[in-house]
């Protein structure tokens, strides 16, 4: 008896272990490295103690304003992701086309000092100007890129957008040329301000505000306006929204248009973060912002946001805190490994994100 | 079918038919949209360098032609139905308001300070677009009249019948080619004595001359109106599947000599370009195991080419980063360490595969490219430079030795590739047919349903990615024999998309194809070498305009060709109601670039 007891119990426990293949043994191993990667390199620093606390305010602020941006990017993707079930893989270059928009008039202002004298002024055309040209693109893009492809499955859509993104670029490396332009960096935006007793350069506290004030916006225009709701019908389910009379046409451009404007605003930050635009500069941080907005889990809006925060604060403190603690040399360097192992770990492990239940299951 | 789908025909239905001014004028601001467009980009003025006909005109000149042209022929096809006089009408009205477009273009850099911003609009440039006129506006009046006639002269040409339509093109073709290529024609024309008075009444040394584009338009033309002349002859009985069959083995016959031989007669330049062109052809048939056949858009691909170029330097380099430098490990002539590197490419492309094993089309692509670029980011930094050299690259790779004799010049090393690329060919022919072949299609097609029936979903994308990473492992192998030295730089994300280009422009899941895509977007591109900087722009206008015109590709394989097909055949009547309706259905204008 007892012994049929045991086997009962054991065949159960041999079935579960044999269906663990060894796909799954390379998974958790994968897991395994990343949290001891993560967990023995942050005890080494905190032992080593080579940071301050200042150090460690900067490392965070700095996260803060690059997460924004990448935020601000994530939405665009995520509220297209949501209607359109479409990577729009030319978004981080639609970053580039606003940022490259507000360098020429930052650069005509600063030459003839309205970007010293009267900085509000300045700023509000500045972005306006690179709003108004990523958002005219997202639509153009929309129309005569992705809008043939609405009822195409399969790769097809995927392969344009990514014809789409090298085509803009290259169009801005050809009208503007291949050089890195300095973005201007007015006094006004250098200065350093005291928080809690730490340092901040105004620049980072700028953009920072900026990107909350844009998320409120959207949120409201997309909580309380019109288009707003029947964007979220749409990509609620889009047949149903159209047999209750939505024009699907119209959310669709809408939606493009706010992703538009959210990435003209990003550019600008960016831009002036890293004071420099030239026509690579959107792609590696659309890819991070994607990675964000899979990360909030894509298609919902406040995910994307939070995803962008975390994103920027990870792949800023993570290389001093996790990788100089296991020893390795010049970790700034793997800032992008970083990000790119966080994307990776979060499609293969969770590809429905953290506040995107629902959206898993319709994809693919 | 979904509602969304349906409404959005009826949408489409109900939209009325334009009226034929309003399009011919849409017609002209799109044609001079496009020509504004090269313009400012910089490509007319670049390509307005070389020459096509002596003294007489440029590529760009032809561009700007064929803008116009374009314009009325489009006008053209629209208006089938109405009387020529009308038509015509209706295209030189199109063809002017191209021209207008670029003379407003002219003016507007003539007025204000454009090349600050625009770099591209160019004193050179303006001086192009007025024919050199010191009085802008004769240039511009001229411009702008020749655009129109051209608007008309492409309608009637697109009106006329095609026994006088397609002499006329393929004479057009052969001229503009037998131009641009001079340099290349000019080498691998015979030099003997007799040869001499031929060659200087076709070509000087900067080009085609008059005499020489006459004589070629003559005769292009007049061989292909033979053709046509003698195809319509046979009938259609006399020509049964065996000849043709014999026929397609002739021409695979000739184009292998003509492969063969041409380096030989060309020399190194040409060496070296059909050398890129073969190691793209390897990469090309790796991806299209994934991409064409299993269905697995994989953008990280270059690692495994830069896994092949690192695994050879570390084993035959003679630098300090070398594994004999500092291991008791020999160091190894080329032959032994290509099978290795083709061994770890392998390796690397299964471990690569296994994370991303469970994640699907859109999120697969992304995930591949961040796999390759964190590849990327691990050789290029300090952290492993001990190891891997970081960004100041490996060295001093020796070139193969066959028998005592060094593979060094590039048309050597060309047929290495060639002998390479030929085997690979051989297993990736092989392998479409195979069982696995076909499993990996029945993934491409459906994974549920394929894992429905029977077929193990792991191990046969763990497959598709290992003997894909097998092809660019070689790749990649003959790549660092090729510069003697490895640097991370050479492996960015780029190779990849350039890969993914050429197969989709060849057709996805063909062999042909792969070859006619790395010919069309590796080979051309190092032709005209000033293209190089626009190449990347090439590759998106020409993703985005396959996947909207011809999505099977230049030259699809004949399963996919079958398969869209009959899908185009059983939608047919659900997409077009009624004939009358088609007509209203028709495609929009072009969208520009």
């Amino acid at each position: 008896m007892a012994d049929a007891a045991a086997s009962r119990l054991h065949i159960p426990r041999l079935r579960t272990l044999a269906r663990f293949t060894f796909v799954d043994v390379i998974l958790w191993c994968l897991r395994i490295a990343v949290i001891v990667v993560v967990v023995g390199g942050t005890i080494g620093t905190l032992i080593k103690g080579r940071y301050e606390a200042a150090q460690w305010f900067d490392l965070l602020m700095f996260g803060l304003t690059i997460g924004s941006v990448y935020a601000l990017i994530a939405l665009g993707y995520t509220m297209v992701y949501g209607v359109l079930r479409l990577i729009n893989f030319a978004h981080g270059d639609l970053m580039m086309t606003g940022a490259f928009a507000g360098y020429y008039i930052a650069d005509t202002f600063d030459y003839s000092g309205f970007l010293n004298s009267n900085p509000l002024a300045a700023m509000t055309v500045i972005l306006l100007v690179a709003i108004a040209t990523s958002m005219t693109l997202a639509v153009v893009m929309e129309r005569i890129a992705y809008r043939p492809f609405r009822h195409v499955r399969g790769l097809a859509p995927l392969i344009c957008a990514i014809g789409v993104s090298f085509f803009l670029e290259q169009t801005f490396r050809g009208f503007f040329g291949p050089s890195i332009r300095s973005y201007p960096d007015p006094d006004w935006l250098t200065v350093k301000t005291d928080i809690f007793g730490f340092v901040v350069p105004r620049v980072d506290l700028i953009v920072i505000v900026l990107a909350i004030v844009a998320m409120a916006v959207l949120y409201l225009i997309i909580q309380k306006t019109r288009m707003g709701t029947a964007m979220r019908a749409v990509s609620e389910d889009v047949d149903t929204a159209a047999m209750m009379g939505i024009n699907v046409d119209k959310v669709v451009v809408f939606t493009f248009a706010l992703g538009g404007a959210m990435a003209g605003i990003a550019g600008v930050s960016y831009a002036f973060v890293y004071k420099q635009v030239y026509f690579y500069m959107g792609f590696t941080p659309g890819i991070k912002a994607f990675g964000a907005a899979v990360l909030g889990g894509i298609g919902s809006v406040p995910g994307a946001m939070l995803g962008g925060f975390f994103l920027g604060i990870v792949e800023s403190v993570g290389p001093s805190l996790f990788l100089d603690g296991i020893g390795i040399r010049a970790p700034y360097q793997l800032r992008d490994l970083i990000a790119f192992t966080l994307l990776i770990m979060v499609l293969i492990f969770r590809p429905h994100g953290i506040l995107g239940e629902r959206m898993a299951k319709k994809r693919a | 079918m979904t509602v969304a789908d349906t409404t959005h025909r009826l949408q489409r239905l109900k939209k009325a038919p334009a009226s034929p001014l309003r399009r011919a004028v849409l017609t002209g601001l799109v044609f001079g949209i496009v020509g504004i467009y090269l313009a400012a980009v910089g490509i007319l003025l670049m390509i307005h360098g070389r020459a096509i006909i002596v003294d007489v005109l440029s590529l760009g000149q032809a561009a700007l032609i064929a803008i116009a042209l374009g314009a009325g022929a489009f006008i053209a096809r629209r208006e089938t139905a109405r009387r020529l006089p009308e038509v015509l009408l209706h295209s030189v009205l199109a063809g002017a308001i191209t021209g207008l477009m670029l003379a407003a273009l002219v003016l507007a850099m003539d007025t204000f300070d454009l090349r600050s911003i625009f770099i591209a609009l160019s004193p050179q440039l303006e001086e192009m677009l007025t024919f050199g006129f010191d009085d802008i506006f004769t240039g511009l009046a001229i411009l702008v009249f020749a655009s129109a006639v051209l608007g008309g002269l492409g309608a009637i040409l697109a009106h006329a019948s095609p026994a006088i339509r397609k002499p006329i093109n393929i004479g057009i073709v052969a001229v503009v080619v037998f131009g641009v290529f001079q340099e290349l024609i000019q080498l691998i024309l015979p030099t003997a004595d007799w040869f001499d008075p031929i060659h200087d009444l076709i070509y000087t040394y900067e080009g085609l001359t008059q005499e020489g584009s006459l004589i070629i338009f003559a005769i292009a033309a007049g061989l292909s109106a033979l053709w046509s002349w003698y195809e319509g002859r046979e009938t259609a009985a006399e020509r049964d599947a065996t000849e043709r069959h014999a026929g397609t083995v002739v021409k695979v016959l000739a184009a292998l000599v003509l492969v063969v031989v041409l380096p030989l007669v060309a020399g190194n330049y040409i060496g070296q370009v059909l050398m890129l062109v073969g190691l793209y052809i390897l990469m090309g048939m790796g991806l299209n195991l994934e991409i064409g056949l299993a269905g697995l858009l994989d953008l990280g691909f270059v690692a495994f080419f830069a896994v092949g170029a690192y695994t050879t330097a570390l084993l035959t380099a003679d630098s300090p980063h070398a594994l004999a430098a500092y291991t008791a490990f020999p160091s190894l002539s080329y032959w032994q360490a290509m099978p290795l590197a083709v061994l770890a490419s392998v390796v690397v492309g299964v471990l690569f595969g296994i994370p991303v094993l469970g994640v699907r089309g859109d999120y697969l692509a992304v995930a591949t490219m961040g796999l390759g670029e964190i590849v990327r980011v691990i050789v290029q930094s300090d952290a492993a430079a001990p190891l891997l050299a970081g960004a100041e690259g490996i060295l001093q790779i020796p070139k193969p030795r066959v028998f005592g004799f060094e593979l060094g010049d590039p048309v050597e090393l060309f047929y290495l590739t060639l002998v390479c690329a030929g085997i690979a060919a051989y297993f990736a022919w092989r392998l479409e047919n195979s069982r696995l072949g076909r499993a990996w299609m029945a993934v491409r097609d459906d994974e549920d349903v394929a894992q429905a029936l029977g077929i193990n979903l792991v191990k046969v994308k763990l497959l598709a990615y290992g003997l894909g990473a097998a092809f660019a492992g070689l790749a990649g192998s003959i790549f660092a024999v090729m510069l003697t030295s490895v640097y991370p730089s050479s492996f960015q994300l780029l190779v990849s998309i350039n890969v993914l280009a050429l197969i989709i422009v060849g057709g996805m899941g063909s062999l042909p194809g792969v070859i006619v895509g790395a010919l069309a977007l590796v080979g051309l591109p190092e032709l005209l070498r000033e293209f190089g900087e626009y190449r990347y722009l090439f590759y998106g206008v020409a993703l985005i305009l396959m996947m909207r015109l011809r999505p099977e590709g230049l030259w699809p394989s004949a399963t996919r060709r079958r398969e869209l097909r009959a899908a185009a055949e059983g939608a047919d009547p659900e997409l077009e109601p009624a004939p009358s309706i088609a007509a209203v259905t028709a495609p929009e204008p072009p969208q520009g670039q």
